[in-house]
């Protein structure tokens, strides 16, 4: 590991200025980014270490929603009692992420952040436009099971890995961001993270020297939730495709789907059409095939990551199965 | 800020050098060499300590993250003379084989077995809400962040379930 400079943050503002210098970064739980700088591929010069800025509260809102501090850990989420009740979705999305261990340090805020696991970027001996910006791609026509069939570019064919992000798309979550000078803004997580483009080593939008303060629940939503993820092993992997899914079945018909899925994109993908096309139409195979067929109209494989897209496919008709059993 | 940790009951001062992790601090400046080293990545959870009470990977942390903290390992658990019920129970049903893996798994058992009577629930929970049983597919999944290279597991998971079965009667 390089050596670089400690300081404890003790508001999201102070975090804020110490790093409005490229080469200084936040550390939360530290389960990603202390991995990475021991492999160097963050050497940043400065930690500002945002553990003790406080922001790990979880509170209800006015609107009867939930405000997830971000430095609330995975573990703090996952147990909490609103969220197992009003969005089990996102306790069940954390519980099938990493590890008892890492979720006890694993922040809201460090999760949202986590950077790809694609092995190009994370070994300095390859090639990586994320990594480094102009070197080329070795992901592409390279070892890529685990990469984008979805919004990738000529740059980058990389995905984001997490869990809770894609149940906190589901659910239309917004996440609350804090500058050096006090200011907020707030940006759904739909938008929060971005498609590789030709800017592949922006994963979001944050620009440097903002922080996350919080990612905000709307109120609960009627319907099953569901998060099903489908990966090598039964426990302790990533995600190869996951879906992320709050569905209402009334009367018969689809009165509500919001879906999102993990494991096949650069960001937790959303696609409003599908909402549009279950909604008002019975459940059924058929039906959930032309919703997968909307999902993957653009879908591309790149070699080793071909199987992804009839598992999404698959995987898509294994929610629908757990719906109409649900539903009966 | 305070500058000191505690382990195992005992203040002692932070490294200087931030880059230190908590894993190391423990093995190379205090000398406690229970604590393994396996991926040193957060893959194997060898070195699995327990901070205020939660079990954490400790090679995924840095020792001047820690200021204040109280921090167990194996050696603050129990002793040859006086093992804790799990140490005493890995022993009974020959919990290990090399025995690398050993602190780390009775380490995360020990605070797992907090978490189940605290009522968190497991991505093997049927339920999110209630009691969780100490089943075989809970322990399973409940210490799916401790990897035995020597594949003890059977073992390992009747050590804990013994524990699990007692503390609840
Ligand atoms: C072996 C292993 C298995 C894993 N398996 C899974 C899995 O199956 N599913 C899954 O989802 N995850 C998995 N993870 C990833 C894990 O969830 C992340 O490492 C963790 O969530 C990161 O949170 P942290 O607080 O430790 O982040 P840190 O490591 O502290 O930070 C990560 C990044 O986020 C930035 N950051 C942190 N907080 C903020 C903030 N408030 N505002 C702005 N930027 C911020 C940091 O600057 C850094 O760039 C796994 C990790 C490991 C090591
Ligand atoms: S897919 Fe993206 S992260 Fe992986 S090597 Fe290519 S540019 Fe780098
Ligand atoms: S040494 Fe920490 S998890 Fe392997
Ligand atoms: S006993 Fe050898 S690694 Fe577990």
């Amino acid at each position: 590991m390089r050596a670089f400079d400690y300081r404890r943050a003790h508001s999201p503002e102070d975090a804020a200025r110490l790093t409005q210098a490229p080469e200084a970064m936040l550390i939360a739980g530290g389960t990603n980014l202390l991995d990475l700088m021991k492999l160097q591929v963050e050497t940043p010069e400065l930690l500002a270490d945002i553990g003790r800025i406080g922001f790990a509260e979880i509170i209800d809102t006015d609107d009867g929603g939930l405000s997830i501090g971000a430095l609330a850990t995975n573990t703090a989420v996952a147990i909490h009692p609103r969220v197992r009740r009003d969005y089990p979705v996102l306790a069940r999305a954390i519980l099938a992420g990493a590890t008892q261990q890492l979720r006890n340090r694993a922040t809201t805020g460090g999760n949202l952040c986590q950077r790809t696991r694609c092995f190009y970027f994370t070994d300095i001996d390859q090639p990586c436009n994320k990594r480094e910006p102009g070197s080329g791609c070795g992901a592409i026509g390279g070892v890529n099971k685990l990469h984008a069939v979805l919004g990738a570019s000529d740059h980058c064919i990389a995905t984001y890995p997490g869990d809770m992000a894609v149940a906190m798309a589901a659910l239309d979550a917004r996440v609350i961001i804090g500058a050096a000078d006090g200011q907020q803004r707030s940006v759904p997580v739909r938008d929060f993270h971005r498609l590789p483009g030709d800017t592949p080593w922006r994963d979001n939008v944050l620009d440097p020297g903002e922080v996350i303060l919080a990612v905000e629940l709307p109120a609960p939503l009627e319907g099953m939730q569901i998060y099903r993820k489908v990966r090598e092993r039964s426990s302790y992997a990533f995600a190869l495709v996951s879906i992320a899914a709050v569905i209402a079945v009334e009367n018969g018909a689809i009165t509500r789907a919001e879906l999102a899925f993990g494991g096949l994109a650069h960001k937790p993908w959303h696609d409003p059409r599908i909402s549009e096309l279950l909604v008002g139409s019975a459940p059924s195979a058929e039906l959930f095939d032309r919703a997968a067929d909307l999902l993957l109209e653009s879908a591309e494989g790149q070699g080793d990551n071909d199987f992804k897209i009839p598992l999404a496919r698959r995987a898509l008709h294994a929610v629908l199965a757990q719906v109409m059993e649900q539903a009966a | 800020m305070a500058s000191e940790l505690i382990v195992n009951g005992r203040p002692h001062r932070l490294p200087d050098d931030p880059r230190v992790s908590l894993l190391d601090y423990l093995r190379h400046d205090l000398g406690l060499t229970g604590t393994k080293k396996g991926c040193d990545h957060g893959q194997c959870g060898a070195c699995t300590v327990i901070v205020n009470g939660l079990r954490i990977n400790s090679c995924l942390s840095l020792a001047v993250m820690h200021d204040g903290d109280q921090i167990t390992t194996i050696e603050g658990l129990g002793t040859p003379e006086a093992p804790s019920p799990l140490q005493r129970a890995f022993l009974a049903h020959d919990g290990f084989q090399c025995g690398y893996c050993t602190p780390g798994q009775i380490c995360s058992a020990t605070a797992m077995l907090d978490e189940i009577a605290n009522g968190w629930p497991s991505d093997a929970s049927a339920s999110l809400e209630g009691r969780f049983e100490p089943t075989g597919e809970e322990i399973r999944e409940r210490m799916s962040g401790n990897l035995c290279r020597c594949g003890a597991y059977a073992n390992i998971v009747a050590a804990i379930a013994d524990v699990a079965t007692e503390s609840d009667a």
